[in-house]
């Protein structure tokens, strides 16, 4: 077994598709043994055509603004949106679906953007918190929390604001239990629940369109 | 302001920008060519690294370096400190040597264009390692105690009173290990301008003093060492020192000449920004049998790491809360294979008393008196640690505000006596304690044409509002309204203040804003300006044309005085709580809150409630559902994840009173403000535990008191 071969496996011990092109590819190389093809894996060229031919297109429309965008399929959502959008609004709490703090719309509904992979978005509608307010005018929600104090450090704030609208718009907004429960999904660590649950009343009872 | 106005609730002054979005937290910086970085950790808990193959993690797309113990440049104020931990064991040196003193030790930064391919690129980092046996379990080891370094044995009278007295009782307590878990993630951001100039943006609640350990590790001239931390995502002391990967980060951008931002995973949170370190502890208490405190021994074993004593002050509480003249506590640590703990929330005080307040209500129900009754019988007029008056102590009528609004005298003190459906139903209640400390800071002001005021101190807002307080002290100075005055922090540039930590930022810089506005009103008079109806009466455009100045600017330092020494500055708080506990399936709901503060004019109600209503969360979080859990085999956490680590959510919180006696503390400052942080937190785990006694006879030592406890026979 060549030293080539006996790395490949050692490095193959993980399941990712691109160690299995790798290691496809130096057996390949081995049976038919050009020079070139051996050459090209060592200076990790495959890795550069696989970076290449993984650019997806996506189009997608985010806070009205059609967006035409080249990406990776492992790129999630939440980090297209801040690392490459600079709409930071949306947060990074947990990366697994577990704080909610990434809590955006598509097509109206709340979703964890940590979890989506954003070539899933292809020709959906995405809002953000920076899309809520119309111009000057602070959403009803965004009000609500300012004047009810619902929130401290104001991390979580976004994916609650966007979650809490949903959270009206499902009619699950009927009574502060039935609040407590529909957005548990939302952890806010400096605590301002009781606050939350008081501003989305307020925004229920109030009547306004959200 | 100590008068007998209170003040106005008002929105946050940054509050419009965190409900849009607009509000920048450090990872959200905008820098050109910024690169990505990834953190490789050990996954052995004790040894070193036999080898560490970074080949392939080089060779994949957008990777720009990938930097171990083998290549990482020296820092040059680590390997000029030779100091010995006292625990005999060697210094963490990150990616300075092969050596893996806990798990999750970083072992290697992968940097690389994008985020994605960082990611990839740090699974192909392989390792091979030296395991050595290791030690993470503190009920194991308990007995391998080290006397910390300060925070010592403490006695005042007979050290046997508290087991020769007629009425005695014995309990040991055990707080797991909880983890701060702030929202954001942690990480930082550098940026090098040439060799010997770098610009951070970070996570931190002080400024100055993560401006202070970069200057230090770099040996650097400070006014080269700027940082910035103007929104930060939640702290609750994590953010309490500048941890070492951030260090080897701003390493790591000198290296490449280019930014490097690193965003922590919540994985990562567990093990290398802290944690309430899980503790041991033991209470005798003796009393007569009319209920009069005779002793009281305290004693907790707390973790540590093996690199690093970490020290709180588990015991403090028992030592002066009580009218008690035999007391004795006594504090150890135990260094374990483990990353170093940082204070939480409530630190130690929280910790020691769950432990004290469970055992004043047991005792309480031993002398067959009601548990409020049983604290203001033993209610310590003056501080019988240090013999000293309290600047002020308005906690029997906090206990009387709070037990009124609970309707704690209604209930039948009986333990099981009552119930809802098929729910038990419990009162319990509990004191808390901090102290109330005044530091130094900096302010300064500048005053417009425009009438409008700008202040500025190098001081943090990790959630609790400084900037709202400090423009309301500001508005109470000077009359001119909340629009028209803004407060800047988080910028290691302006005048310098304390971190923020141990409730202590209203106090501390609310005071240098109070004392800068009085001497901008002097210097105004001098020039024949004042303050008049909201508003700048006097020509002031005239003025700064004379002077050829944009504004008039005035900068005061401000500490505390004399005053100091003759009192005992304490923040009281006071817990009451309703729960139910279904008998089935032993769960706890949190049914009803009401929480008393005794924390001297309150500068800013609605941001002050907010604190209140948090801090009573942490603390239901901490009384039922908080603890990571390590398995000891491996040294490894198993839930450490915000789904398996449950901190509380919505559904786990019901609506919360908060009373404040809003009374202002003659002697501490000018606003007569103590703090309020962490009397949120501290003794509500008892309170809840206390609950649970009366709803179940069950008395539970052990947090989180999870459904397998009540159900335990």
């Amino acid at each position: 077994m060549s030293d080539q071969l006996k790395n490949a496996e050692e490095y193959t011990s993980g399941t990712s598709r691109r160690s299995f092109l790798k290691q496809s590819s130096l057996i390949t190389a081995i049976a038919l043994a050009p020079n070139a093809v051996v050459k090209a894996a060592e200076e990790g060229l495959d890795e550069k055509i696989a970076a290449a031919i993984e650019q997806m297109p996506l189009n997608v429309t985010i806070n009205g603004v059609k967006q035409n965008l080249k990406i990776e399929p492992r790129v999630t959502l939440l980090d297209l949106l801040r690392e490459r959008l600079q709409l930071t609004g949306t947060k990074k709490g947990c990366d697994h679906g577990q704080c909610g703090a990434c809590t955006v719309h598509i097509d109206g509904q709340r979703v964890n953007s940590c979890l989506t992979l954003a070539v899933t978005t292809e020709g959906k509608q995405v809002t953000t918190i920076e899309g809520l307010a119309h111009g000057e005018e602070l959403h009803p929600m965004q009000q609500a929390f300012l004047d009810h104090d619902g929130f401290q450090c104001g991390y979580c704030t976004p994916g609650q604001i966007m979650s809490a609208v949903c959270c009206i718009r499902e009619g699950h907004a009927d009574s502060p239990e039935e609040i407590r429960e529909y957005m548990s999904g939302n952890i806010c660590r400096c605590g301002a629940y009781s606050n939350i649950v008081d501003a989305i009343m307020d925004v229920k009872q109030g009547g306004k369109k959200v | 302001m100590k008068n007998d106005i209170q003040n106005k609730p008002i929105n946050r002054v940054d509050g419009r920008a965190k409900v849009t979005g607009a509000a920048k937290y450090f990872a959200e910086i905008e820098v050109p060519g910024m690169t990505h970085c990834v953190m490789v950790t050990s996954t052995i808990t004790r040894g070193s690294i036999t080898s560490i193959d970074t080949k392939q993690a080089e060779r994949a797309p957008g990777v720009l370096a990938v930097l171990t113990h083998l290549n990482m440049p020296a820092i040059p104020g680590w390997a000029a400190d030779n100091s010995k931990p006292s625990s005999g064991g060697e210094k963490l040196r990150l990616l300075g040597s092969d050596k893996i003193l806990f798990n999750g030790q970083p072992i290697a930064l992968v940097i690389a264009d994008t985020l994605e391919r960082a990611q990839y690129a740090a699974t192909l980092v392989k390792t091979i390692y030296k395991k050595e046996a290791h030690k993470t379990d503190l009920a194991k080891h308990k007995t391998e105690v080290h006397m910390p370094s300060r925070l010592g044995d403490y006695s005042r009278g007979d050290a046997n009173a508290h087991s020769t007295a007629p009425v005695t009782l014995k309990a040991d307590y055990v707080i797991p290990i909880e983890v701060h878990n702030p929202m954001e993630l942690h990480g930082v951001l550098a940026l090098w301008d040439g060799e010997d100039k770098v610009t951070v943006w970070t996570k931190t609640q002080g400024v100055k003093d993560t401006q202070e350990t970069i200057t230090a590790a770099f040996k650097l001239e400070e006014k080269n060492v700027q940082v910035h931390s103007e929104f930060v995502g939640g702290g609750f002391g994590m953010g309490l020192r500048t941890w070492p990967q951030d260090i080897v980060v701003i390493a790591a951008a000198k290296k490449l000449k280019r930014p490097v931002k690193l965003v922590m995973t919540r994985q990562q949170m567990f093990t290398m920004v802290g944690y309430r370190p899980y503790t041991l502890q033991h209470i005798s208490m003796g009393a007569t049998a009319d209920g009069k405190l005779s002793g009281m021994y305290h004693e907790a074993i707390g973790e540590t790491a093996s690199y690093e004593d970490f020290t709180e002050a588990t015991v403090r509480m028992t030592r002066f809360m009580y009218a008690c003249p035999n007391v004795t506590t006594k504090y150890r640590i135990v260094p374990l294979d483990r990353g170093v703990p940082i204070w939480m929330r409530g630190p130690g005080e929280a910790t020691g008393a769950f432990a004290l307040e469970s055992a004043i209500d047991e005792m309480a129900y031993k002398v067959n008196m009601d548990p409020v009754e049983f604290r203001i019988l033993n209610f310590a007029e003056t501080d019988p640690e240090r013999n000293k008056p309290f600047s002020s102590n308005h906690l029997k009528e906090a206990y009387q505000l709070g037990a009124e609004k609970i309707g704690w005298f209604k209930r039948n003190r009986q333990p099981r006596s009552m119930k809802e459906g098929d729910w038990l139903v419990g009162y319990g209640m509990s004191t808390g304690v901090f102290g109330a400390y005044r530091g130094g800071s900096t302010c300064r002001a500048q005053l417009n044409g425009d009438g409008s005021l700008v202040l500025q101190s190098a001081t943090a807002d990790i959630g609790p509002g400084t900037g709202t307080a400090m423009v309301q002290i500001a508005h109470e100075v000077t009359g001119l309204p909340i629009e028209k005055i803004r407060f800047e922090l988080g910028d290691s540039s302006l005048p310098p203040s304390g971190s923020q930590g141990g409730s202590a930022t209203v106090s501390t810089v609310g005071s240098a804003v109070y004392d800068v506005c009085t001497a901008l009103k002097e210097m105004m008079a001098a020039k024949g300006l004042s303050f008049e109806n909201g508003a700048v009466k006097g020509n002031i455009k005239d003025v700064l044309a004379a002077d050829g100045k944009p504004y008039l600017e005035v900068t005061k330092e401000s500490k505390g005085g004399a005053e100091q020494q003759k009192y005992s500055m304490y923040s009281f708080s006071i817990h009451f709580t309703e729960v139910h506990v279904h008998p089935g399936t032993g769960v706890v709901r949190v049914k009803r809150v009401v929480t008393v503060a005794d924390s001297g004019r309150i500068v800013s109600p609605k941001t002050a409630a907010s604190q209140m209503i948090g801090g009573v969360t942490g603390g239901i979080g901490m009384a039922l559902t908080e603890e990571a859990i390590i398995d000891h085999r491996y040294g490894r956490f198993v839930n450490n994840n915000l789904a398996d680590y449950h901190v509380p959510v919505s559904a786990d919180v019901p609506h919360i009173e908060t009373i404040f006696i809003d009374k202002p503390d003659p002697i501490i400052n000018p606003m007569g403000s103590k703090g309020m942080g962490e009397i949120a937190l501290i003794g509500f785990s008892a309170a809840v535990a206390n609950a649970v006694y009366h709803a179940t006879g069950k008395r539970i030592r052990e947090l989180p008191i999870t459904p397998d406890k009540i159900l335990a026979v």
